[in-house]
């Protein structure tokens, strides 16, 4: 069963973190498929993952001959069919049960038994992604952090019937394109997002009992935590509307009350002001107004 | 902005030695309390009072949502037995003169210190969100959802934090942390305060000496 893996391909890949994943494979040595339901987003990713590596280039990361090679290990598909010699499939498409267990289904059938099927889910179950995938021993969840091609941690969250040599291979691989892998249960938010959205959630709960502003909040946790974002550029950064999905993904599982959306973000998403996107959050990107002041 | 500090005992904001003592003077239109009864005193632009895990308005009384005087509380953010951080959080009450408040940031501005506003709450900022991370962080390591190496790990590399939850609890001291948490879920009374087992044996293990 177990084969080295040398082509990848990424499930999502017109979307930020699948071209980020794609980005991290390619530039470690992988034949690397991209693959999306949308042509013009794949296309808008390739653009971007060419302005990325000519970045790296022109800031002396990479050579201008390494740069081709890399892209030129990089493909792209709209078809899942052209997924037949992946020997690893990472998704990173919606955030949703049925379309991520949708996907692994017709991969199955597609692909060689030996390809590992692994999930960039952050909040979902692996083991409720793999079951009906017809190989829930070779799904393994790899949550990558945003931005992908710039961030070095991977959750690594083996589901209930993952095997330990696809746990295994999914760790040499994570090694050896030069990432840090941890181990998590396979537990509604992993490490990262279980401990960060309820302590998002609970700064947006402060404003709304008045205990201070948002740009107070975010110098507090800065200068005395040294965090290099407050909460509140780190949302409106993320979207709040982003936030809020992961709150609905992340409640009902775990039914811990400091996971629920609060009250002030739902209204705050229907006034539209969804973050730095929008050009208002809990800040205004024209100027420097502050919400609520 | 002049200011004179009365002290009795050590200050968690202010440790022996630290600078700002230099810059107080025995007089000034500020007066600092660090430990000794507030004492009303109008003639002051202010009277600032430090605080532990108790709010201001068990000094000043409080008047159905109408205090507020020339009287502020303040603390220096510090993690435990960390060194103090350059953060003051300031407190206010509802009806605390904005002059007041003025006159409290000119005297931390001019010592280098970054001054943010809260109104009276229970932790004022940082604790009250900072401590049921902690206590998940610790819940999680029980539950055995990663190692402490592995969560510290994700929170530094993952979310850019200068160190994870578990390595500074545990550098803070988690007596300290029962101690804060506990002061904390009497005033909230939400299970996310409660102290998570491993504190409460840490605090246990402080009183058996």
């Amino acid at each position: 069963m177990s084969k080295p893996i040398e082509t990848v391909a990424v499930c999502g890949a017109g979307g930020t973190m699948g071209a980020g994943i794609a980005i991290v494979a390619a530039r470690a040595g992988f034949r690397t498929i991209c693959h999306d339901v949308s042509s013009e987003s794949l296309d808008r990713a390739a653009r971007q993952t060419e302005a990325f590596f000519a970045k790296s280039v022109e800031r002396g990361k990479m050579t201008a001959a390494g740069k081709d090679e890399v892209m030129r290990r990089l493909s792209r598909t709209t078809s899942l069919d052209d997924l037949v010699k992946a020997d690893l499939v990472i998704e990173a498409v919606f955030e949703d049960l049925a379309v991520k267990r949708q996907l692994f289904s017709a991969l199955n059938v597609i692909c060689p038994d030996h390809t590992i099927f692994a999930s960039n889910t952050s909040t979902l179950s692996i083991t409720e992604i793999a079951g009906g995938s017809g190989r829930d021993d070779r799904v393994v969840g790899l949550h990558f952090c945003l931005p992908a091609q710039l961030m070095r941690l991977i959750e690594i969250s083996p589901g209930v019937n993952t095997s330990e040599e696809t746990l295994r291979t999914a760790w040499v691989w994570c090694e050896a394109i030069g990432q840090l892998p941890v181990q998590t249960q396979d537990k509604p938010g992993f490490i990262l997002n279980a401990l960060l959205i309820p302590f998002v959630n609970d700064c947006i709960r402060a404003v709304e009992a008045g205990v201070a502003a948002p740009a107070d909040i975010d110098t507090a946790i800065k200068v005395g935590l040294g965090y290099r974002m407050g909460p509140f550029e780190l949302l409106d950064l993320i979207g709040l509307d982003t936030q809020v999905r992961l709150c609905e993904a992340f409640y009902p599982i775990t039914l811990d009350p400091r996971a629920a959306v609060p009250p002030l973000l739902r209204r705050m998403v229907a006034a539209g002001r969804l973050g730095r996107k929008a050009g208002r959050g809990f800040y205004a990107y024209h100027g420097n107004a502050m919400f609520g002041t | 902005m002049r200011y004179r500090i009365l002290q009795r005992g050590e200050s968690r904001s202010f440790p022996p030695g630290d600078a700002f003592f230099a810059g107080a003077s025995d007089g000034g239109e500020v007066t600092i309390h660090l430990g000794t009864p507030v004492v009303a005193d109008d003639s002051k632009a202010a009277v600032l009072i430090e605080l532990g895990v108790e709010c201001l308005g068990m000094h000043t009384g409080e008047a159905a949502g109408e205090e507020g005087s020339n009287v502020l509380g303040f603390a220096r953010y510090r993690n435990g037995a960390d060194p103090p951080s350059q953060l003051i959080e300031l407190v206010r009450q509802p009806n605390t003169r904005p002059v007041a408040i003025d006159a409290a940031r000119a005297v931390f501005d001019a010592a280098g210190l970054t001054v943010v506003v809260c109104t009276d709450q229970a932790g004022r900022i940082i604790d009250r969100l900072v401590r049921p991370k902690y206590n998940a962080a610790l819940r999680f390591l029980d539950e055995g959802l990663a190692t402490a190496k592995d969560m510290d790990t994700t929170c530094r590399l993952g979310l850019g934090y200068p160190d994870g939850p578990i390595e500074r609890v545990v550098r803070g001291g988690l007596a300290y942390h029962h101690d804060v948490t506990k002061a904390l879920l009497e005033v909230y009374g939400t299970p996310a305060y409660a102290p998570a087992r491993r504190a409460v044996v840490a605090k246990q293990r402080e009183e058996r000496g």
